[in-house]
């Protein structure tokens, strides 16, 4: 039988290649699950933080924390662009990446120059071939992002935002919509945005241990920090999220290749049959 | 929150919630010091050193929590500690953006090594279209 070995050993190949894209789908699922747990899990305390923080400005507003002041020249921004360790997560990277080289260019026009801060070792790759300044990275931060791994790389950019170096700050991550869904977010770290309070009808102040600028200023770069751990745990969420469909499309078409083969297969098999059923006949009527 | 012996007490940090519940006393190691806050204390806000926050229940248990640092809203009726997960201190801040600093500019250091594998491509492909050209006026001549 010619060529049914062939198509026989390429079957099981596909079959191999199927079983570990299946086996990535479901690890995906699951360590979605856990970012997804991880992402509720840091809500409260943004909120909570949310909350402290407009009460504070509110109750102060002599002080101007440099945190807060919009300055009126933008010269140079700062990006911090969260991007995967690890690929096989579709578009998810290049949609980031596009929304980014999208703000670039629209700041670029404005005149000002950029300098980024890259988190994960995609972000590193892509941007290293560009001639963007960048400032700070942090990779292989793995599945579970933790805040600690993540302060030098908030600070660098804090510092140079404080030294006038750079006179805005934005923040792209993969927002995690659901499941089939993320899409690339832009949001604007600093300055502050003005956070609007719950109850400001009932006027009452702290006392405050040390001084109220000393307090505010050391819990909007706390802020700031939990934003930047927030958009990576959602990162990652997104990146499950995307390889899990990736995944299932792959086992999906290696599926279809496998019927194909079979059929292929088939077919040639019973032409090999046919055709030494047939010789056999032929040999018999001869005689 | 209706009972006024208690106070609720939250205790959240950026990784998650750590502890929720009502409390007869809270315990909390402020930066000037360990302070004790008891239902319908006057408001306050404080930093945290690191240590211990000591929650007394209802039941009169009490239940321990390392902090690493961070800060204290005290409400009449509610007290929320924000907690560091990690240890702050300015040195070993210092030393964490310096590392950042320290691997971008490695990425960097690596671009350019990317620019001259990129430059010695392009070399090779122009001394082989040079090789081609002398190959073929050879053929011309000979």
């Amino acid at each position: 039988m010619p060529g049914t070995k062939e198509i026989r050993a390429k079957i099981t190949s596909v079959k191999n290649t199927q079983k570990i894209t299946r086996a990535m789908q479901m690890v995906a699922t699951s360590k979605m699950r856990r970012a997804q747990e991880r992402m509720r899990a840091a809500r409260p305390y943004a909120e909570k933080m949310r909350n402290v923080i407009g009460h504070l400005t509110e109750a102060n507003p002599d002080y101007r924390s440099p945190y807060l002041q919009q300055r009126d020249t933008v010269r140079t921004i700062g990006i911090i662009v969260v991007s995967t360790d690890r690929g096989l997560a579709g578009a998810l990277n290049a949609n980031v990446f596009k929304q980014t080289l999208l703000l670039m260019r629209e700041w670029q026009g404005k005149g000002a120059t950029v300098k980024l801060c890259l988190i994960g070792a995609k972000g590193l790759a892509f941007f290293r071939r560009l001639d963007a300044q960048i400032l700070a990275s942090a990779s292989h931060l793995g599945d579970r992002p933790h805040v600690k791994d993540l302060i030098g790389t908030v600070k660098v950019m804090l510092d140079a935002y404080r030294d006038g170096e750079i006179d805005r700050l934005f923040l792209v991550n993969a927002e995690f919509v659901n499941t089939m869904t993320q899409r690339p977010s832009v949001a604007q770290l600093l300055p502050v945005q003005a956070i609007d309070t719950e109850d400001l009808s009932d006027h009452w102040d702290y006392i405050y241990e040390p001084e109220a600028a000393q307090i505010l200023d050391s819990l909007l770069m706390r802020y700031i920090e939990s934003q930047v751990y927030r958009a990576a745990v959602e990162n990652v969420a997104s990146e499950m999220a995307a390889r899990m469909v990736a995944m299932k499309a792959a086992t999906d078409n290696a599926g279809k290749l496998i019927n194909e083969m079979q059929l292929i297969y088939n077919k040639a098999r019973q032409a090999a049959i046919t055709k030494e059923l047939a010789e056999i006949v032929g040999g018999a009527a001869a005689v | 929150m209706a009972d006024p012996h208690t106070i609720h007490v939250d205790i959240v940090s950026a990784e998650g919630e750590i502890f929720s519940g009502a409390a007869t006393m809270v315990f909390a190691p402020a930066s000037q010091g360990e302070i004790g806050v008891a239902p319908r204390h006057a408001p306050l806000l404080s930093m945290l050193k690191p240590g211990e926050v000591r929650v007394q229940t209802e039941e009169g248990t009490e239940q321990l929590f390392f902090v690493g640092g961070g800060a204290i809203e005290v409400q009449p009726q509610q007290v929320t500690v924000l907690a560091d997960t990690a240890l702050r201190a300015k040195d070993i801040d210092e030393a964490a953006a310096l590392a950042a600093k320290q691997r971008a500019e490695e990425a960097l250091k690596e671009r350019t090594d990317h620019i001259t594998q990129a430059e010695a491509l392009a070399e090779l492909a122009r001394a082989a279209a040079q090789l081609k050209i002398i190959a073929k006026l050879r053929k011309v001549r000979g």
